[in-house]
């Protein structure tokens, strides 16, 4: 029997010309350059997943950039682009879900917003009357509250424009959760405040467990006969739920302990007293720094004492690092695709804060005299930047199998 | 590698220690199995190899107890953390994160182990316990088989030298059992881990160990040695055992293999004697089922969670008196179906009748006189702080005279005092009290889920007499089970679920026989005969030849 030579090259089945470029699993695009397929985002996985980080930091920026306008407009546009950008880049993790219920709380909170100041009034003078309500009569004591009477379309107005606000941060707040893994947030702590990371970690896992302890009890108290609805079904199951959870946690605390858990490296006195002073400094005066910030007094000194503040704090968490023998197994790196992603929150926060020099009837349109808020062009495509992780972020893999044990 | 110097243990709150004369070594790279039944101290005695006792429980221990020179009344366990890993009976409870991978490597990070030694360790183990395709999922997602392998795999990577196991395969079905004994076995063999390891199901590890500790009873010096020689003494012994007891072989065989070499003689004594399928009188002639009344059918039953069908087009009906085994891997439907017959599960398509109630839309009281459940934790369904109160309650519920669960409670649990905490309880003594709470509706139709968990033979022993009484008094009796002893002794009928669907149903005999995976040792070893369980050969040894003719 004669082999066939090893060397010779691999003729093509169905005879054309040896493929030159390594084939690639993608849709062919003829229009697609190759610097073009490098820059596209990839498929996450552990290698280039996003820093959670990032997600936090360009959420921060959103919600920073909401907190300068009362534009409805505006504000639907912030909405718009975090949303686009959650249903593009999250993933099938219970987090993820969470998007939905944050859009909820805020309707939610626009609605509680315009309800008392229909019913308890408004400081807004207004000559549109909407309609009028009997006006509760009070005691002098109470004077500057009312209840009831008049209600503008000035005022209703204007607490719609402010419950927008407030939701659009919510909102904001709620597509980092979405998008950012809480446990992979919670490992990139400094080492020193790791201990605290795993007891919220721990907790998180334990809410869901408690949650589903509540639902197989209540269902098993259909086999004893009862019905599983009601007050009296919750308060009996009470106990035995609490005996299972607090079973459960010491369980995991043995296993932690077993696996190693607070093994600590000795260090001298003088390096610990060290760091409990830098810390509780720092922390000291990061807080006087933020308060000197919001409050229109201390304009000079505000910024030097944040950051004074801030490094003292971080030195102190380093120094207190040395205390924990841990090390990290593939913490999630802040590449380049993180910084672009946090760099795009930051530049809308940015252009925005900007923006309230150049434009500020725009972004705070006015309620007395009614006016139609207008789109400003420059603010509206700052805030489009945004989006930007929608294209450049890693795409989270198709649901792979999610089958639920039974 | 480990030694044991005249170690006793005594908890705060009891009379007299629970262990006593402990006075051994496990050498190093041997698999050391511990036997003993519920309540000797199996667990206390491991938790002493890791420092968890007394560190972490409390209790006063006395003698010594050192791990590769190192003294556990000086480290802690977090400090034994480097050389002793330690997977409980209860996976989901030893797990600290939420992926495969992070669970890999988290003793690594307390242990401060360098980044990329992590990193190859963490490839290593997931090669070596063939975890690689499910590096990146959530711990929650997996099977019991995956889940107990990734326990393992998590203590692994520190690179212990000893790794203590308590009951790692009971919850398992054979084949995932089957899984997390052939990894034992190359850690063992290839990697010279040190294995101690307690499991009451002997009848999947026995044949592994190289060496039985054996704890005779609470307090008790213990026993050390060869398999074959203890399993002539253990007081918990597997069928394959207790056929070779039966048969008189010395030495005692520990394997399936090791009996049919033996095995030939007893096959031709037993060849003319009445094979049970022909009418033994434990088993009931097939005739009688499908003449009286169903008290349950299930019609084209369809089940979803979510988009996935968890259980499709069943149909099916059982008899009242009949006894029938339900089986099947991990996540095959069976916890579905029983909750579909007690309308905890409501279908997306089909009926289900019980008794001429749809479960699911019956009032509760009233259903519990057609149908009750145990489940899996019977923990569930006890909710009082002594057992008089919680007798009382089932009493008031079933709308039965007072002291009748009482009454089944002192049958089926003698013993138990009435001011008795059900926590106290043990695992055995739990499953009596919610089976009497269930009983006291005297419902036609009983459902056990995984009755056997956790119970040692004697207990085991205990239930299947109380639900052949039950069989006998017209009670349908159906078990969800992974155990092939407990079927095989019991039941009448087997139904094997793979997928959500029946694709096995008929007289155990026939069912189990033809399986490899569902085929009790008895038969195994006595194939092609069909012989089900010791008691069987035994009564058939007893009668003279002529007699079966």
């Amino acid at each position: 029997m004669s082999q066939p030579p090893v060397d010779r090259p691999h003729p093509r089945l169905d005879g054309g010309a040896p493929i030159a470029e390594p084939a690639e699993p993608t849709v062919p695009d003829p229009s697609a350059g190759t610097w073009w397929r490098a820059l596209r985002a990839p498929e996450a996985d552990r290698r280039n997943a996003l820093h959670p980080g990032a997600w936090w930091l360009w959420a921060l920026g959103l919600a920073t950039a909401a907190s300068r306008t009362t534009n409805p407009l505006l504000l639907g546009l912030l909405v718009a682009v975090a949303g686009y950008v959650v249903a593009a880049r999250r993933t099938d993790a219970p987090w993820a879900r969470s998007y939905a219920a944050f859009v909820k709380l805020g309707l939610f909170v626009i609605a509680v917003r315009v309800l008392f100041s229909v019913a308890l009034g408004s400081p807004i003078p207004g000559t549109h009357t909407l309609l009028l309500l009997p006006e509760v009569p009070l005691p002098d004591w109470a004077r500057g509250i009312r209840v009831g009477g008049r209600i503008t379309a000035e005022q209703v107005v204007f607490a719609l424009y402010d419950g927008a606000k407030l939701a659009t941060l919510l909102i904001c707040v709620g597509a980092a959760n979405a998008l950012a893994n809480p446990a992979r947030l919670l490992k990139s702590l400094p080492g020193a405040l790791y201990e605290v990371g795993v007891a919220v970690v721990v907790a998180m896992t334990f809410a869901p467990n408690l949650v589903a302890d509540i639902a197989r009890l209540r269902t098993a108290r259909r086999l004893r006969g009862r019905r599983t609805g009601g007050i009296g079904a919750i308060a009996q199951i009470g106990l035995p739920v609490l005996e299972g959870a607090l079973e459960r946690s010491i369980a995991i605390a043995a296993s932690m302990d077993a696996r190693g858990y607070g093994r600590s490296a000795q260090v001298p006195p003088a390096v610990r007293h060290t760091t409990t002073a830098l810390t509780l400094g720092g922390l000291l005066g990061v807080c006087a720094g933020s308060y000197a910030l919001l409050t229109a007094e201390g304009g000079s000194y505000a910024l030097p004492l944040l950051f004074i503040g801030l490094i003292t704090a971080v030195a102190g968490l380093r120094l207190g690092g040395r205390r924990s023998v841990r090390t990290r197994y593939r913490p999630d790196r802040f590449g380049p695709r993180s910084w672009c992603v946090a760099g795009s929150g930051a530049a809308v926060a940015v252009l925005m804060i900007w923006a309230g020099g150049y434009a500020p009837d725009a972004l705070h349109p006015s309620v007395v005299p009614l006016v139609v808020p207008a789109l400003p062009l420059w603010p509206a495509l700052s805030i489009l930047i945004g989006l930007l992780p929608a294209f450049i972020a890693p795409v989270p893999p198709l649901s792979q199998s999610t089958k639920e044990s039974a | 590698m480990i030694r044991f110097e005249k170690v006793s243990v005594t908890y705060a709150d009891a009379g007299r220690p629970t262990l006593q004369h402990i006075d051994l070594t496990v050498p190093e790279g041997e698999l050391v199995l511990l036997v003993g039944e519920s309540g000797v101290g199996k667990s206390t005695l491991l938790g002493t190899v890791c420092g968890l006792v007394p560190h972490f429980t409390g209790g006063t221990l006395r003698g010594r107890v050192t791990v590769d020179g190192r003294d556990t009344r000086t480290h802690k366990p977090r400090e034994l953390a480097d050389l002793v890993g330690t997977v409980g009976q209860d996976p989901l409870a030893h797990f600290v994160t939420d992926t495969v991978e992070d669970e890999l490597a988290y003793g690594m990070e307390s242990l401060g182990i360098a980044p990329d030694v992590m990193r190859r360790r963490v490839e290593e183990t997931l090669d070596l316990l063939g975890l690689a395709e499910l590096r990146d999922r959530p711990i929650a997602t997996l099977s019991g088989g995956q889940q107990q392998r990734v326990a393992i795999g998590s203590v692994l990577t520190t690179h212990p030298k000893v790794l203590v196991l308590d009951e790692p395969t009971s919850a398992l079905d054979p084949a995932a059992a089957e899984e997390v004994l052939a990894v034992l076995q190359r850690l063992v063999h290839d990697l010279g881990t040190t294995v101690l390891m307690a499991e009451h199901r002997l009848e999947r590890v026995v044949q592994y160990a190289d060496q039985v500790l054996v704890l005779p009873a609470p307090g008790e010096a213990p026993l050390m040695g060869a398999p074959a020689e203890m399993m002539t003494r253990s007081p918990v012994y597997p069928p394959v055992v207790g056929l070779g007891r039966l048969a008189g072989w010395s030495p005692l065989p520990l394997s399936v293999r090791d009996a049919r070499r033996r095995a030939a003689s007893l096959r031709e004594r037993l060849a003319d004697r009445s094979a049970p399928l022909s009418g033994s009188a434990e088993r009931k002639p097939d005739a009688s089922r499908g003449q009286r009344d169903p008290v349950a059918t299930l019609s084209k039953l369809t089940v979803r969670r979510g988009r996935a069908e968890t259980l499709r087009g069943i149909d099916l009906a059982f008899s009242p008196g009949e006894t029938v085994a339900l089986m099947g891997r991990n996540g095959a439907g069976k916890s579905t179906l029983l909750g579909t017959l007690v309308g905890m599960v409501a279908p997306a398509s089909g009926t289900v009748v019980v008794g001429g109630l749809t479960p699911r839309r019956a009032a509760p009281a009233e259903l519990i006189r057609q149908v009750g459940l145990v489940p899996q934790e019977p923990r569930d369904l006890l909710y009082a702080d002594t057992v008089a109160a919680e007798c009382a309650a089932a009493d008031a519920d079933a709308d039965a005279a007072p002291g009748s669960c009482r009454a089944l409670v002192s049958e089926l649990l003698p013993g138990v005092a009435d001011e008795t905490h059900p926590r106290d309880l043990s695992e055995g003594q739990r499953l009596a009290l919610a089976l009497a709470i269930v009983l006291t509706g005297r419902p036609p139709l009983l459902l056990l889920d995984e009755p056997t968990r956790g119970l040692d033979y004697a207990a085991k022993a205990r239930l299947a007499t109380i639900l052949k009484g039950l069989a006998a008094d017209g009670h349908a009796v159906v078990l969800a089970t992974h155990d092939v002893e407990l079927a095989a002794d019991l039941a009448d009928r087997v139904l094997i679920m793979a997928d959500g669907e029946i694709v096995a149903d008929g007289p155990t005999a026939e069912v189990v026989v033809s399986s490899p995976a569902f085929a009790p040792q008895v038969t195994k070893v006595l194939a092609p005969q069909h012989w089900l369980t010791v008691s069987e050969v035994e009564r058939a040894l007893a009668q003279r030849p002529q007699d079966s003719l």
